[in-house]
């Protein structure tokens, strides 16, 4: 198993035609994910890379089946890309593009409550890497050769630092299940919380690594809960020791403004919370290892 | 991005926040026309920088005459005022507020947050304002006042008369406050802020309630479609680096160390800074590259690190992606060509095609040094700038 995304995921694509549209959808399919076609509106009717064109996500989904849209629409129509998804039944949305305003993540996490739990959207980013479930499916951006499959989920808030733990972890000879990018930004679609509760449902997941960053409650609030409702190892790191208050460090949410939002904080909760803190980037891999290790049952699996 | 204390009132006062009667003035004699303008016989003139605490670092002052105005105005104009937020540095003042000065019954605070956890527009409010709100705050916790706006709907009535009836207000002063806070929800939400803070909130002798001092704060990446907003930003109030980073689509912190960095991706900026500190550095900047890690943006990268005086090695680390090393490699390798870099390089590549960018950067014959791994790049930058 692996969680929100496998092989048999019908996958689109918001934003098909366009020039990241296309790469990314390349790459995308290349690693074996089933795009089953894409929305460009006015463009309904046409092929793109051999793959149906639709003027709207409603007759996406009406014709192909699809459950699960990349967005890589430009940020001033993101909002309204990501509503109509949830509005069409897509029930896995991932947001790659970055600039969103906050009100209107805002206002587009406040549409998604309007709909009953069972048919409820998952969004993932925006701001992120997107997705991957190594070996089998990725929605993003990542070079999927990085990943190596194992028993281990990642949740990381940056893209190029979720690359990093991904190959100090290769070059030891640790895989992965699932790699989740829940993004940059102050307000995210998917929480570490939202993540974790996936990973611990996970059978094939066996730890799980959580890479967060200065800025925001929700590294604390991630601690609390491996607390109290997990039974996995949890491995923890905090990027941004030398950040100073009050200076937004490249990501939108990534800002020290309030007691508890810097890099040595969050990681003294994380400690405190049970959770193994990685003494340094460079020993994300290490840390990881060394956790797996101390579970005598669930020997380190590796495969490919 | 944040705007000066008399923008913030000129916008606040389009959506019916009561400000006191003032304008800006560039010069001692529009800070006279200014005095004779608003009227009366008491003004103060407020340096307008982009900081707080103006008042303690003496950058407000009471006038009393058309030559205390003129005083006031030649003492600050020019001058860097260095406050407890502004760092030692300080920030000039080219502009100021002239204001009709007020006696002043209760000050109140009145603040609107995009909170992060809830997710939500949050109004806070306390029945006591003023210069030390922090303390304030500290010292009478059960005072503050909370209301979450439901985003489906908007601020409503009930809530902003809650906030008012809460701060012990006679009821001449809740329909002003209600208008106050409900004007400043409107703003907040019509411009895409992500803070606006009235405070003091006054009630002067006369029942009258007005916003004396306000600050607001808006969300860069909501710019695009509030052209009336994006235009008040004032770069004398910003690290010239920092604008000229921005105009090459780069994201630059300058910071105090002698490390520069040039990274993509801000997480692995932060990282990377991270570990120069673990191997006994300290980074002269934040810098990410972003994705796309073209020559002219490296090379940009390199002008804009060398900038500062400060820098005695730089480390480039770059994890390339959809970015193919080799291609990266080849910026790093013409941005040095053409940029000049006399101080102690170490580059880090990682990712696609690897072992072919590490091949470019040893036959470039450039005396960089190179490394595998974020640990092996932290420490050689560290021992470079040692020897430096």
């Amino acid at each position: 198993m692996t969680i929100l995304l496998d092989e048999k995921t019908r996958v689109i694509v918001q934003g098909f035609t366009g020039d990241k549209g296309t790469f990314h959808a390349k790459e995308m399919i290349a690693y074996g994910t089933n795009v089953v076609g894409g929305v460009t509106p006015g463009k309904g009717g046409t092929k793109h890379l051999e793959r149906p064109v639709f003027n709207t996500v409603k007759e996406a989904v009406a014709d192909t089946g699809a459950a699960a849209s990349l967005i890589l629409v430009p940020a001033p129509f993101c909002a309204d890309a990501i509503m109509e998804a949830a509005d069409a039944g897509i029930r896995l949305v991932v947001t790659i593009t970055d600039g969103v305003p906050a009100q209107d993540m805002m206002r587009v996490k406040r549409y998604l409550w309007r709909y009953a739990k069972e048919r409820r959207t998952t969004l993932i980013g925006p701001n992120c890497a997107g997705i991957i479930s190594v070996g089998r499916a990725m929605m993003g951006i990542m070079p999927g050769h990085i990943y190596g499959r194992g028993p281990v989920g990642v949740v990381t808030r940056s893209g190029t630092l979720g690359y990093e733990a991904a190959s100090q972890m290769k070059a030891l000879g640790v895989g992965m299940t699932t790699s989740v990018g829940i993004g940059g930004d102050p307000i995210n679609g998917s929480s570490f919380v939202d993540i974790l509760a996936l990973f611990e449902q996970d059978s094939e997941t066996e730890a799980v690594m959580m890479i967060g960053e200065i800025g925001g409650p929700q590294e604390a609030d991630a601690a609390l809960f491996v607390k109290t409702q997990m039974t996995k190892p949890v491995i923890g790191y905090v990027a941004g020791l030398t950040a100073p208050k009050g200076r937004r460090m490249g990501h939108a949410g990534a800002i020290i403004s309030a007691f508890g939002d810097t890099a040595a904080e969050k990681a003294e909760i994380m400690r405190s919370a049970g959770l193994i803190v990685a003494p340094s980037p460079a020993e994300l891999g290490a840390t990881v290892v060394r956790a797996l290790r101390q579970q005598p049952s669930r020997p380190v699996m590796v495969q490919g | 991005m944040d705007i000066h204390e008399y923008q913030a009132k000129e916008l606040l006062s389009g959506f019916g926040v009561p400000v006191p009667k003032g304008g800006v003035a560039y010069s001692a004699e529009q800070a006279v026309y200014r005095a004779t303008e608003v009227g009366g016989t008491r003004w103060v003139v407020k340096a307008q920088i982009h900081s707080g605490a103006r008042g303690k670092a003496g950058g407000v002052k009471l006038c009393t005459t058309d030559a205390d105005v003129r005083q006031a105005a030649k003492d600050l104009l020019g001058k860097t005022l260095v406050t407890i937020q502004t760092g030692p540095e300080g920030l000039p003042v080219h502009r100021l507020l002239v204001e009709q000065a007020l006696p002043i019954e209760r000050e109140l605070y009145v603040g609107l947050v995009l909170d992060r956890k809830r997710e939500r527009i949050v109004v806070v409010a306390h029945p006591h304002g003023g210069m030390e709100i922090e303390e304030i705050v500290q010292r009478e916790p059960a005072a503050i006042l909370r209301e979450e706006v439901e985003p489906a709907v908007g601020m409503q009535g009930f809530q902003a008369r809650e906030l008012a009836f809460g701060l012990g207000l006679a009821p001449l002063q809740v329909s002003q406050v209600v208008t106050a806070i409900l004007g400043a929800y409107r703003a907040f939400r019509e411009l895409d802020a992500t803070m606006v803070e009235i405070n003091p909130l006054v009630v002067t002798d006369h029942g009258q309630v007005l916003a004396l001092d306000v600050k607001m704060s808006f969300d860069d990446n909501a710019m695009f479609r509030r052209p009336n907003v994006a235009e008040l930003r004032d770069y004398a109030q910003e690290d010239p680096r920092e604008a000229e980073a921005a105009e090459h689509g780069l994201n630059y912190v300058a910071l105090d160390g002698d490390i520069g960095c040039i990274i993509n991706g801000a997480g692995l900026a932060m990282a990377t800074m991270d570990m120069i500190k673990h191997a006994g550095g300290e980074p002269a900047n934040f810098l990410d590259i972003g994705g796309g890690a073209s020559p002219d943006r490296v090379a940009a990268a390199f002008r804009l690190v060398l900038s500062d005086q400060k820098v005695r090695a730089i480390l480039v680390n770059v994890f390339a992606g959809i970015n193919r090393c080799d291609w990266v490699a080849q910026g790093v390798v013409q941005a040095v060509r053409e940029v000049q870099v006399a101080v102690p390089l170490v580059v880090r590549l990682a990712g696609t095609n690897v072992e072919e960018g590490r091949r470019i950067l040893a036959d470039s014959g450039l005396p960089i040094v190179t490394a595998d791994t974020l640990s092996e790049a932290a420490e050689r930058v560290v021992t470079a700038r040692n020897a430096a």
